[in-house]
């Protein structure tokens, strides 16, 4: 017989060179645990420590109560914590109104339309909030805006009832760009919830409506809360809109009195002061919302097992079809609408006419004004180098900890979440004092940006890195390892390829999420180093709308073609996954 | 000369002992299972063996040399052992010649000589046909077969299995437990195998090591096992038995309610106290009371279940206070329930355990 096995066994042997002698396996992970331990700290620990240390220090390095007697001393200071807190929860409230009805009737009915709404969804979480204020501006300022001049033309009224420099107004616009939050949270807690499970208190004798009341609506209750602090969050913690929208209406909330601290005379010790308020409620709220979200029990939703049936609300679907049809119109129809018929108009208020049509705005940002094409490369550069670095040292984050190759995995993860913690503000507010100055002197430079960026970004790559690691059986590593490859060649031949999806989706929605970011930039640009988020602004204020609108076009093209190769390369729902 | 050495091997987590003082040794080529129910440490002395984990004390050997102590390790890719792993592991990202290449690239071999290696490789497995496609499209039992192509193909000192055959459906797994035990055959590896089924190691296996509670039961051969056990565990753990009380005294073993012949017993009696192991298929019952001579005692049926190859009784002796007994017997044996009876034990047939 001829047996194929004889002339394996003749082959001549290949033996690896094995070790004389066993050794500590320790060296060469503890050179990148100590690495990585000095990154971390230079990110994340320095600055939070030395926001903590400036509000307490006194000019001659004693320590003071002083900054805090400037910060809170003042009855227009307190005012502002004060508009803080009712914004916070307006929009909240507004944002809860918007999202859990839509979430659930995505989720769950039998609405028409349902994957036109989702994908309104997306692209309202596109749009950068401080680009649908600016629109806002142009369709709801008083007098000027499309919506007082349509509503004059059809009531022959001397102006229109909008107007958009107002308490509620800002807080519709916060509300009308952190709805998605709500939506995605309440969407993926009403699709785990089996129609089983509503079908047994129905055959106990539940109504429709009671089943709703004493079994969906509960279940799902700890996502939809734990959702509600998120936005409230963001809306304490955001710059954009409050500056656009708030200043001209003498509405004074707590990151733009923190910006006046930031104009001559700069008081640093006041400004790390008057955030330790708003950053103890973040952490505060964070942890209450990480509890509700940790009790699984009680979200028990078994996965398996159990169909999704969609539930026929009869004549309610074309209600509820029409009240998110109504608010993406808000969020994103309206506001791209006026955009585009302002970037392309010679006057915007003067509407659409052949006779007003221009591309001059687009030929202005890209050839002629400098400062204009500086902020839009500088943008996509930052936003490169900290996509690329937050998605670098996410995964080194996750798989170090998660296959407890170094000392301390759990503090190594903290330091790597924490920043999440800390709104942008306030991070560039602990970044000027750690940085900017001597010994670093980074003021003005693009590294200051880029460092603050990778630290602000840094838990969502950690989280998204993180979770798809988790999805990796470690046995496909170790049967590297056992047939003779090093740690490096794991990483080469096994974690790197079959993680490359994640590691590209985690990469293009950093990147997304930093072409857009304003609090934590602005502090920290300067005239060399400005963004788009930041011309913005400027840009607002000398009434340029024409030119701003044209470089927000621009923005958001380049974030829909980045977001549609991420759709393509790293699935459908990478933007709106739940972490 | 021994191989494989595990030295008064140890693990402790804090203060939870997973692996006990474990002592075994295997000769070059021979195959032994690591046998125990789950959580008795053998998964974690296999990862020891392989340099995954690193021991609390003691130390693993090849061929003499300390691979694994509590004061360093060989690391995994410098053990020349290889490894099949309980979820295969199989790149998904790679070909299956790639997958079973692998080891041959990591070491340096030349290009052509991997591929002429890989191909004879997958032709002993039987699957050279498929050598370019990738592990998705594949079935569990071809998974399997790439996975013992790419650690043999290297020609491993030691081969470690982790429970291979528990993902596999029942008829497959038959299948793959000849494939694998044919493959001993043919390249004499030394190999440790851990399994929680008993009858995949009585198949495969050239010895057994039975462990429980991080510690070594017994080792021995599938023969011995079953028809020697040394302790209880092993007695319970390889099939069925009764375990039964005695005292033993003057050539006699005194049970609850009935006596037998010392002489029973396949080894010397021990004095005094003695659990005594007797499998339900060693026993017979019958209506009528036996000839003299034959050793039957009186007991009451108590219960019986049809399992179709034979009938599974339990009786109680007459003057027993509790335990009952497990009597296997040919379905033609018919005793209605409350009946009275005559259990004949064989001799040689029982164990001290």
């Amino acid at each position: 017989m001829n047996n194929p096995l004889s002339s394996i066994l003749k082959l001549p042997a290949q033996p690896l060179r094995l070790a004389q002698h066993p050794r500590r396996r320790l060296d060469p992970t503890l050179l990148v645990f100590v690495l990585l331990l000095l990154v971390l700290v230079a990110l994340v620990a320095n600055p939070i420590l030395r926001l903590v240390w400036e509000s307490l220090r006194a000019g001659d390095g004693s320590i003071t109560l002083q900054h805090y007697a400037d910060a809170f001393g003042k009855q227009r200071n307190l005012k502002a914590l004060l508009n803080t807190l009712y914004l916070g929860l307006a929009s909240t409230g507004m944002a809860m109104a918007f999202g859990v009805p839509l979430a659930w009737a995505v989720s769950r009915t039998t609405m028409p339309g349902r994957q036109l709404i989702q994908g309104g969804v997306l692209a309202t979480f596109v749009m950068p909030p401080f680009l649908g204020a600016v629109a806002w501006i142009l369709l709801a300022g008083p007098n000027a805006g499309w919506l007082n001049k349509r509503w004059s033309e059809l009531t022959g009224a001397d102006g229109g009832p909008f107007n958009i420099f107002s308490f509620w107004g800002i807080a519709l616009l916060i509300a009308l760009y952190a709805f998605p939050l709500v939506f995605v949270f309440s969407k993926s807690a009403f699709d785990l919830i089996s129609t089983e499970m509503e079908d047994a208190a129905a055959i106990h004798g539940a109504s429709g409506r009671q089943v709703f009341r004493r079994v969906t609506l509960p279940l799902a209750l700890p996502a939809i809360v734990g959702s509600a602090i998120l936005v409230f969050l963001e809306a304490i913690s955001l710059f954009g809109t409050p500056a656009l929208l708030g200043i001209p209406a003498r509405i004074n909330v707590a990151t733009t009195q923190m910006s006046t601290f930031f104009e001559h005379p700069l008081r640093m010790g006041t400004a790390a002061a008057y955030s330790m308020p708003v950053l103890g409620a973040t952490v505060l709220l964070l942890l209450l919302q990480r509890r509700l979200l940790a009790k699984k029990g009680y979200v028990s939703v078994s996965g398996k097992g159990g169909e999704r049936r969609p539930l026929d609300i009869g004549p309610f679907k074309w209600l509820l079809a029409a009240y998110g049809a109504f608010i993406l119109l808000l969020s994103v129809a309206l506001p791209l609408g006026i955009l585009l018929q302002s970037a392309f108009a010679r006057a915007w208020g003067k509407g659409l006419a052949a006779s007003n049509l221009t591309l001059a705005n687009f030929h202005y940002i890209f050839f002629e004004q400098m400062t204009v094409r500086q902020a839009m490369l500088n943008t996509v550069l930052y936003a490169l180098a900290a996509a690329a670095a937050c998605v670098v040292l996410g995964i080194v984050v996750a798989y170090v900890t998660q296959r407890r190759l170094l000392p301390f995995p759990g503090l190594i993860q903290f330091m790597a979440l924490a920043p999440f913690a800390v709104p942008g503000i306030i991070l560039a507010v602990g970044f000027y004092a750690a940085y900017a100055g001597a010994p670093f002197s980074l003021y003005g430079s693009g590294w200051l940006i880029v460092l603050a960026y990778i630290t602000r970004f840094l838990p969502i790559a950690a989280t998204t890195t993180g979770a798809s690691l988790r999805s990796l059986n470690p046995e496909l590593e170790e049967a590297v390892r056992i047939l003779g490859g090093g740690r490096f060649m794991v990483l080469r031949k096994v974690v790197v390829p079959l993680l490359r999806k994640s590691l590209i989706g985690a990469f293009m929605l950093v990147f997304v999420i930093a072409t857009r970011e304003l609090s934590t930039a602005v502090f920290l640009t300067g005239p060399q180093s400005r963004v788009m988020s930041v011309l913005t602004l400027d840009m607002s204020e000398q009434g340029q709308y024409e030119i701003l609108s044209a470089m927000g076009i621009v923005l958001l093209l380049m974030t829909t073609v980045v977001v549609g190769i991420g759709m393509k390369l790293a699935g459908r729902d990478f933007m709106l996954r739940r972490h | 000369m021994p191989q494989l050495t595990l030295n008064q091997l140890c693990k402790t987590y804090g203060k939870n002992s997973v692996v006990d003082h474990l002592d075994l040794s295997l000769a070059q080529g021979e195959l032994v299972s690591l046998l125990g129910p789950s959580g008795c440490g053998k998964t974690t002395t296999l990862r020891m063996i392989a340099g995954f984990i690193d021991p609390t004390s003691g130390t693993v050997e090849v061929d003499g040399k300390v691979l694994s102590s509590a004061r360093g390790s060989v690391p995994p890719e410098r053990r020349g052992m290889s490894m099949i792993f309980q979820s295969y592991a199989i790149w998904p990202n790679m070909t299956v010649a790639e997958n079973v290449g692998f080891g041959l690239a990591v070491r340096k071999v030349a290009a052509a000589e991997i591929r002429r290696r890989v191909d004879e490789m997958l032709d002993v497995v039987q699957l050279r046909a498929l050598r370019d496609r990738y592990p998705a499209e594949l079935s569990g039992g071809q998974q399997q077969r790439v996975a013992l192509a790419r650690s043999i193909v290297v020609r491993p000192d030691v081969l470690l299995l982790d429970e291979p055959l528990s993902n596999l459906d029942a008829n497959l797994r038959e299948e793959m437990r000849s494939e694998i035990r044919r493959l001993h055959d043919e390249f004499r590896i030394t190999t440790v195998y851990v399994t929680h089924d008993q009858s995949e190691a009585m198949a495969i296996s050239d010895r057994i090591a039975v462990m429980n509670g991080g510690r070594i039961e017994q080792v021995d051969t599938p023969w011995a096992l079953y028809n020697r056990p040394r302790t209880p565990f092993v007695a319970q753990f390889i099939g069925r038995t009764n375990l039964l009380a005695a005292t033993c005294a003057s050539s006699e073993l005194r049970f609850d309610g009935f006596s037998l012949p010392a002489a029973l017993l396949d080894d010397a009696a021990p004095g005094g106290a003695v659990t005594v192991s007797v499998r339900p298929q060693d026993l017979q019952l019958s209506a009528q009371r036996p000839a003299d001579g034959a050793g039957g005692i009186e007991v009451t049926v108590v219960g019986r279940t049809y399992l179709g190859d034979c009938w599974d009784y339990t009786v109680m002796p007459a003057n027993a206070s509790g335990q009952a007994i497990k009597v296997n017997t040919n379905p033609s044996v018919l005793l209605d329930v409350g009946r009275r009876a005559w259990l004949v034990f064989d001799s040689r047939k029982l164990v001290a355990v």
